[in-house]
């Protein structure tokens, strides 16, 4: 049973209607909480997708738990190793060597030579000074030709350039080497989770002779160095632009962005772009476009008017995805997000315009803390956060846009959203466990 | 090197011990800290986070305020907060980049103080302590600011104080309970536990106690301010099996002479080296000391941990490496321990597995067993 606290904060204190919130970060920044919904993927999980490869992360141990103990539940405690700091490290001067001799003698120790290693420093090296370059370039030359590659978990730097995560997205394509021949192939970039199979992307380029290179299917190392020979870099989550754009430019490869987007004129001209770009034959789309609004309509049939809440951790653009929803009828009434992308700028305000009492709630803001969890009448959810505030077990348990991409993703959502009403979920086990579609042994 | 740990993992450390020890009094305890803090500890320290609210918080500390020293920031989003969720009080945490920038924490927990009038305090976290200090400065913290003089220096007669109780050591299955039948069926009355289930006021009237039982080795510091402010002493371990009958003695003798005890030191003299115990060390030494009554058989105690001299028995070792654990864990035949020391036994160990969540979180607390149940 949830227990509370003495002091109640009321919804009406901390939502703010469509018609007052400012973009792109309605709320005031402040002490943060975090909620225990946790199925976004770390840098962890991502940097596990590199097949063999070996993390390293050098930091106090508060922070060491917390990167062991993701591996640790996805049965991967043997591809991480940490290198714990002690005050000490801060003020003698041998921070390089320690990180240097550390790496040196967990590399010595594994019973098999990783195929590459993601050696993580921290905010505090950024504050050292600490010679980094020294450091990787010593033990590329202690370890060649093993991959070592930069890495950080560095959350200080996030407010004002990129985060780890971004970072993280460019570090592990570094691996691939320029001057391979190129071959009839596109890469997808950046993304955690594979996109749905029957995606008429995919299927089309690949009916066009086109072989699809993606790293959450690269099954061994040498697949993942494949992917040099790519003409193409897809890039369809936004967190990876960055690392999708220095690869393009590095391995001489075009760049597309195509990301998950619910309004069908952008997914239209984005897949025109692409065909034109990959000389191939235009998809008839027509087809599948009124298959999107017939599974729309059926589960509109399911649900009815019931509220829906929706959380930035489970789609990108949140704002496409509720203005997408608006206009075919549901009924959003809650979206849950700190900020959002500022491409989002043009839903915002047609939300505001057209469904100015819709209400925003942050999910890191201190009242949210203490903030009644039950709602007079049940939501559908869609995203973790969303279904927890709401204390909701009907909801769509999907982060990161769940690989749901096209009008094909569009159709699945329709149906996910069908099932979450039908099928009650248990909300509390789920959502804790981290990084969703990973092994989870809790 | 003695900082690298290529196979096992990493205990707690101080930041999540204090929030796990100060966690149902009501207090809110903020971590000066840019990110993950406290998602580390909610999501591998914190089994109650979920269904029982706790105002911890993280200052979600930015490059450009670190570098330009802006403590202000820090301090009107404290004083915002506390003007919102009206906390008993309020903990300020610090982590390695605050550390390294010599944050003045003393000057701005007054400068809070003065502008919220709620009481501040700073713990000198860093991040890199263990748990046992961090849970244990919390508890001292509450020992030392909270605890009031008993009514007419009045003592409960065979009443008793629980110290040391968080989930990191006895998780949130039926051990807690099971250790307070155990007491009351000694005929002792419970003042307060500290701190599971107790509120921060019978926290405050834990003066009218007339021993401690220091329950896991965090507890030790607050014993110690107890002692010396209202001269309660204080028995550490737990009343286990076949050691209870000497534990409870010692307990009658410590209130009878005024003097506090280690019930174990009594009992582990000479542990097989081949038999090893990887553990909590107060809890690790109780348990041996049932095996070593019970089955003549006394394991080595390993703690991961740096503890207080008075608390390591004949039979215990601290280890702070994996590579010097390697070496003793060379010579065993059986082991038990948390699952995830499993990659650094020798291939044909016997290994019996005793997850605690300090280590491994929450992967086994299906799996850790109520210590008076299961033996």
């Amino acid at each position: 049973m949830l227990q509370k606290l003495q002091k109640i904060i009321s919804y009406e204190e901390v939502g703010i209607p469509a018609r007052e919130a400012g973009f792109p970060s309605p709320f005031k920044p402040g002490l943060e909480y975090n909620s225990p919904a946790h199925g976004t993927w770390n840098i962890v999980h991502t940097g596990m997708l590199i097949p063999g490869a070996h993390q390293i992360y050098v930091c106090a141990p508060n922070c060491a738990r917390g990167v062991a103990l993701t591996a640790a539940e996805m049965n991967e405690m043997d591809r991480l190793s940490t290198i714990s700091l002690e005050e000490a490290d801060f003020y003698n001067g041998q921070m390089e060597e320690k990180i240097i001799e550390g790496t040196t003698q967990i590399i010595n120790d594994l019973p098999v030579r990783p195929s590459a290693i993601l050696l993580f420093t921290v905010c505090v090296h950024h504050f050292m000074g600490t010679d980094l370059d020294y450091v990787y370039d010593t033990l590329r030359e202690r370890f060649s030709p093993l991959p070592i590659v930069n890495c950080f978990m560095d959350p200080i730097m996030q407010k004002g350039g990129l985060s780890p995560d971004q970072k993280l997205r460019i570090a592990m394509y570094t691996c691939l080497k320029a001057g391979e021949k190129k071959e009839k192939a596109i890469n997808i970039i950046g993304n955690d989770l594979k996109i749905i199979e029957d995606c008429e992307i995919l299927s089309h380029v690949k009916t066009e002779g086109y072989a699809i290179k993606d790293i959450t299917l690269c099954e061994n190392y040498e697949e993942y160095l494949s992917m040099a020979k790519s003409k193409v870099n897809i890039v369809s989550y936004p967190q990876a632009r960055p690392g999708g754009k220095l690869l393009s430019e590095r391995l001489f490869m075009r760049y597309v962005y195509f990301p998950q987007i619910f309004d069908y004129e952008k997914i239209e001209k984005q897949e025109q772009e692409l065909w034109k770009l990959l000389s191939i034959s235009p998809l008839d789309t027509a087809s599948l476009k009124r298959k999107c609004e017939d599974e729309l309509k059926e589960v509109l049939q399911v649900i009815g008017d019931t509220p829906l809440a929706l959380d930035a951790s489970a789609v990108p653009y949140i704002l496409s995805l509720a203005h997408f929803l608006l206009e075919h009828g549901f009924r959003v009434k809650r979206v849950y997000g700190d900020s959002f992308l500022p491409e989002e700028k043009e839903d915002f305000q047609w939300i505001g315009d057209h469904y100015p009492d819709l209400e925003f709630y942050p999910t890191m803001d201190i009242h949210m803390r203490t903030i009644p969890r039950m709602t007079k009448e049940p939501f559908l959810a869609i995203g973790q956060k969303a279904a927890y505030f709401t204390q909701t077990p009907y909801f769509v348990n999907i982060v990161e846009g769940g690989g749901l991409l096209g009008y094909q993703g569009i159709i699945h959502l329709a149906k996910l959203m069908a099932d979450a009403w039908n099928n009650k979920k248990d909300t509390k086990d789920l959502v804790i466990r981290k990084g969703l579609g990973c092994v989870s042994c809790i | 090197m003695k900082q690298v740990n290529t196979f096992i993992s990493t205990y707690t450390a101080d930041v999540s011990a204090v929030c796990s020890a100060l966690y149902e009094m009501g207090g809110m305890i903020v971590i000066h800290d840019p990110s993950g803090c406290n998602s580390t500890y909610n999501t591998h320290d914190e089994p109650r986070w979920y269904e029982k609210d706790s105002l911890i918080f993280i200052s979600g500390l930015s490059e450009i305020d670190a570098i330009m020293g802006n403590d202000e920031k820090f301090i009107k989003d404290v004083v915002t907060a506390a003007k919102v969720c009206h906390p008993e009080f309020i903990v300020l945490l610090q982590s390695p980049v605050p550390l390294l920038m010599g944050t003045d924490f003393p000057a701005i927990v007054k400068q809070i103080e003065s502008e919220v009038n709620i009481p501040a305090y700073f713990i000198p976290t860093t991040g890199m302590n263990s748990y046992i200090w961090g849970a244990g400065e919390a508890f001292s913290l509450l020992a030392k600011e909270f605890v009031k003089e008993p009514d007419k220096g009045k003592k409960v007669k065979k009443c008793v104080n629980l110290l040391g109780i968080t989930p990191l050591d006895f998780s949130v299955n039926t051990t807690a309970d099971s250790l307070k039948k155990e007491v009351l069926g000694q005929g002792y009355a419970i003042q307060s536990n500290w701190a599971m289930g107790s509120s921060l006021r019978e926290i405050k009237e834990a003066a009218s106690a007339q021993v401690n039982l220091v329950a896991a080795a965090c507890g030790l510091k607050a014993a110690k301010v107890l002692e010396e402010r209202f001269g309660i002493p204080y028995v550490a371990g737990l009343p286990i099996g076949s050691f209870a009958p000497l534990f409870w003695q010692e307990t009658k003798r410590a209130i009878e002479e005024g003097r506090s005890c280690c019930p174990y030191h009594k009992v582990l003299q000479n542990p097989e080296e081949d038999f090893v115990f990887i553990g909590e060390p107060v809890i690790g030494q109780s348990i041996a000391s049932d095996l070593s009554l019970r089955l003549k058989k006394t394991p080595l105690i390993v703690t991961m941990q740096q503890i207080p001299d008075e608390l390591i028995s004949k039979g215990c070792r601290v280890i702070l490496s994996e590579e010097e654990l390697k070496e003793v864990l060379a010579k065993a035949h059986t082991v038990i321990a948390d699952p995830l020391f499993l990659p650094v036994c020798p291939e044909d160990v016997k290994f019996y597995s005793f997850p605690q969540e300090a280590c491994s979180g929450r992967i086994y607390r299906k799996d850790i067993p109520d210590l008076f149940l299961h033996r």
